[in-house]
């Protein structure tokens, strides 16, 4: 049986997700032994064929040429995986989101911002279809090669969908509230078994929002702490900022 | 017979193996050099307009997601500017800390470079998957050295793609007993397969090319090969505190490519591995000396392919000092009272005053800027970060410019290779992409 054909592709971010697959070590060896790599930009000169099985698509939509360069992946690939925070929910680059799209352009490029072109930051599934999705920023290798997997072998792969906190909570970590700090454990979900919590920082979202976070009881938790809504809101926006084109465009969809 | 007086027109369009997206565009006519660009296409990220607002406490969360490879480099510097700006002085131990963390990354990332990115080129394939058959030992060395720098970080500071404990302040959580040894164990372990990279680098031909320029970098006082504390440097012997970055870089924008170039006192200038050898090789540790002496390299060597055996060098010295600060801290072992939790410092746990703030790092390849404006309560009221690529992209385009005239007896296709190899010697990473790309001027 021929090897299934992947090939890597990238879009605005910073290319650490794809710099993980190089961090497997000899593992990877084993990876590429299951799949033929046609085309990998960062690391090979190779440019694949028309049809691919598998497409890995790092980093978000910014400008119009990723839209254009977007659709056309997914007219070739038959499996399109988002992968990486920039990918699944527009990750950092969404804060571009939080300013007025022509004042953060001429904020950073002066007077000749209009040669630098810009869209509003988008995430890949809003733009062209997604069949699977590694969270993260970066990726966590071990789920990715749960997902790898899962795709090669037609199957689904569910993103857990309870929050961070419960892996947490089996690592046993002192909870941040408790040493009077704002985390986004609560309403981020799992799969990254708690990374930074492990290593005493807070929880910054980059997984994206549980689908039915506990609204009331991350409330009465702001209040107990007394933690000014601000702070948490801008904390969300630091990956989250995107999820408002899903609200705003996903009940245009039902109808 | 090739004609000197031919047409060439060379159109690389996303070259590969760089991080990044790059173009290089050769026309000549007759003979005659009509065109030679380097153009950058990234979509731009305006990392520095998203940061306004934010707090000083997640600067360096944000900008380090400026780049993967480099975001270790990237972490301290921003935490550099940040401390400077707020007027926060790291302790010793979180300097040494600091300090090991940036060799690991240099080490990390010249890894990946030489073995990755540009062995291939000098092994005559496309990239490094054809290896896997052929030099199937090689390939194994790389991903296991590169893990081993993977594996190092992930015990120091969480993972290295995206440091986690490394913070304003020093650092969230501070290695153990058992984890000094666990990283020792690592690094010692690495010196069999270092000796064997050396080797193998030794047997490399790097193309011959010449062209003499600036080269930048950290210079200090110290006896210590500067990669995080110094003034800034250069081989045309300015020497300038690191607040005046701005009268080093001397930002400009060129109608045909990227928008912001650089330049000092002539042209162009160059950063990186070559430039910190060209001003510092007298500093470097002895065995990365020797290698050196080993395979020719001397200050000050105007041959830009040879940043690639600059970075071999680089490697030995990153290992060693990596290896001799933590012996130093387990000697005299860590004192765990540092360590910080400090999240957005809601609880007021570091001090902070309105300031402006200044992070100059040696960074994989080469020196890295960060500047902050900050409030009285730590927001930031404006920031400015210039990468090492965007400083080197003009002094590579005038490496391009004097190397096709040079080589135009050659076929299209050895031509073609030797310009990508020039530009991928500079280990170019422009997804860094404070403000790189493409500007298409149509109809001027």
């Amino acid at each position: 049986m021929a090897k299934p054909k992947v090939a890597f592709f990238d879009f605005a971010c910073c290319e650490g997700c794809q710099l993980q697959v190089a961090n497997m070590g000899e593992m990877l060896l084993d990876v590429l032994g299951a799949i033929d790599v046609v085309e990998f930009r960062e690391v090979m000169s190779e440019i694949g064929p028309d049809k691919i099985d598998v497409a890995i698509v790092e980093g978000s939509i910014t400008d119009h040429h990723a839209v254009e360069r977007i659709k056309k992946i997914r007219e070739r690939a038959s499996i399109l995986i988002a992968y990486g925070a920039c990918a699944c929910i527009g990750g950092v680059n969404g804060m571009k989101n939080n300013f007025k799209l022509d004042d953060i352009r001429k904020e950073v490029y002066g007077k000749d911002y209009k040669y630098f072109d810009s869209v509003e930051t988008r995430a890949v599934h809003q733009v062209v279809k997604v069949d699977y999705k590694v969270n993260g920023c970066p990726v966590y290798i071990p789920e990715f090669v749960k997902v790898l997997k899962a795709a090669l072998a037609g199957l689904p792969y569910e993103v857990p969908d309870y929050s961070v906190c419960v892996e947490c909570k089996l690592n046993e970590n002192v909870c941040m509230y408790d040493r009077g700090l704002t985390c986004l454990g609560p309403v981020t979900k799992a799969g990254c078994n708690s990374w930074c919590i492990n290593n005493n920082n807070i929880c910054y979202g980059c997984r994206g929002m549980v689908s039915n976070p506990n609204e009331n009881g991350a409330k009465d938790v702001i209040a107990k702490y007394n933690i000014p809504m601000d702070l948490v809101v801008n904390k969300m926006n630091m990956y989250n900022k995107c999820r408002e084109i899903d609200q705003r465009e996903q009940p245009k969809k039902k109808h | 017979m090739s004609n000197p007086k031919r047409n060439i027109s060379v159109n690389v369009e996303y070259l590969t193996r760089v991080e990044g997206h790059g173009n290089i565009v050769v026309d000549v006519k007759n003979g005659v050099m009509k065109t030679c660009e380097l153009q950058i296409v990234e979509s731009p990220r305006f990392f520095e307009g998203m940061i306004k607002g934010r707090s000083i406490f997640e600067a360096q969360h944000i900008t380090c997601r400026i780049c993967g490879i480099c975001s270790c480099g990237h972490t301290l510097a921003s935490i550099q500017a940040a401390e400077d700006a707020i007027g926060f002085k790291p302790s010793k131990q979180t300097t040494e800390l600091r300090k090991f963390l940036l060799h690991m990354e240099n080490l990390d990332s010249h890894l990946l470079h030489i073995y990755l990115l540009v062995a291939p080129d000098l092994l005559g394939v496309k990239s490094f998957v054809p290896l896997i058959d052929s030099h199937n030992k090689v390939v194994r060395r790389a991903l296991r050295m590169k893990k081993a720098c993977n594996d190092v970080c992930d015990i120091q500071v969480g993972r290295h793609v995206h440091p986690i404990s490394a913070i304003v302040g020093g650092f969230t959580k501070l290695p153990r007993e058992k984890d000094l040894d666990a990283m020792l164990n690592i690094l010692y372990n690495m010196r069999p397969d270092m000796e064997a990279t050396v080797e193998l680098a030794a047997t490399l031909k790097f193309p011959e090319f010449e062209r003499d320029t600036e080269y930048v970098a950290l210079v200090s006082d110290d006896p210590e090969y500067p990669m995080l504390i110094g003034d800034v440097g250069s081989t045309d012997g300015v020497r300038k505190n690191k607040k005046e970055y701005k009268s080093i870089t001397n930002e400009f924008v060129v109608p045909h490519s990227s928008a912001k170039h650089t330049k000092l006192s002539r042209g162009s200038y160059a950063v990186g591995a070559l430039a910190r050898f060209n001003l510092n090789a007298d500093k470097l540790h002895p065995k990365a000396k020797e290698i050196a002496k080993a395979i020719g390299l001397k200050p000050k060597c105007i041959n830009p392919y040879l940043n690639t055996a600059a970075q071999l060098v680089e490697c030995v010295h990153s290992l060693e000092e990596a290896i001799r600060i933590m012996e130093e801290l387990k000697q005299s072992g860590i004192n765990y009272d540092e360590e910080v939790i400090v999240g957005l410092n809601e609880k007021g746990t570091i001090p902070v005053k309105p300031g402006n703030g200044v992070g100059a790092v040696e960074v994989p390849r080469g020196i890295l800027f960060h500047n902050y404006e900050v409030d009285e309560k730590g927001i930031i009221t404006k920031a400015n970060c210039i990468i090492p690529t965007n400083q080197n992209v003009n002094n590579a385009e005038q490496d391009l410019k004097k190397i096709v005239p040079e080589i135009l007896d050659k076929s299209d296709e050895e031509i073609t290779l030797l310009l990508e190899m020039l530009v991928r010697a500079y280990d170019p990473c422009i997804s860094c992409s404070a403000h790189f790309l493409d500007v298409k001027f149509v109809n001027r």
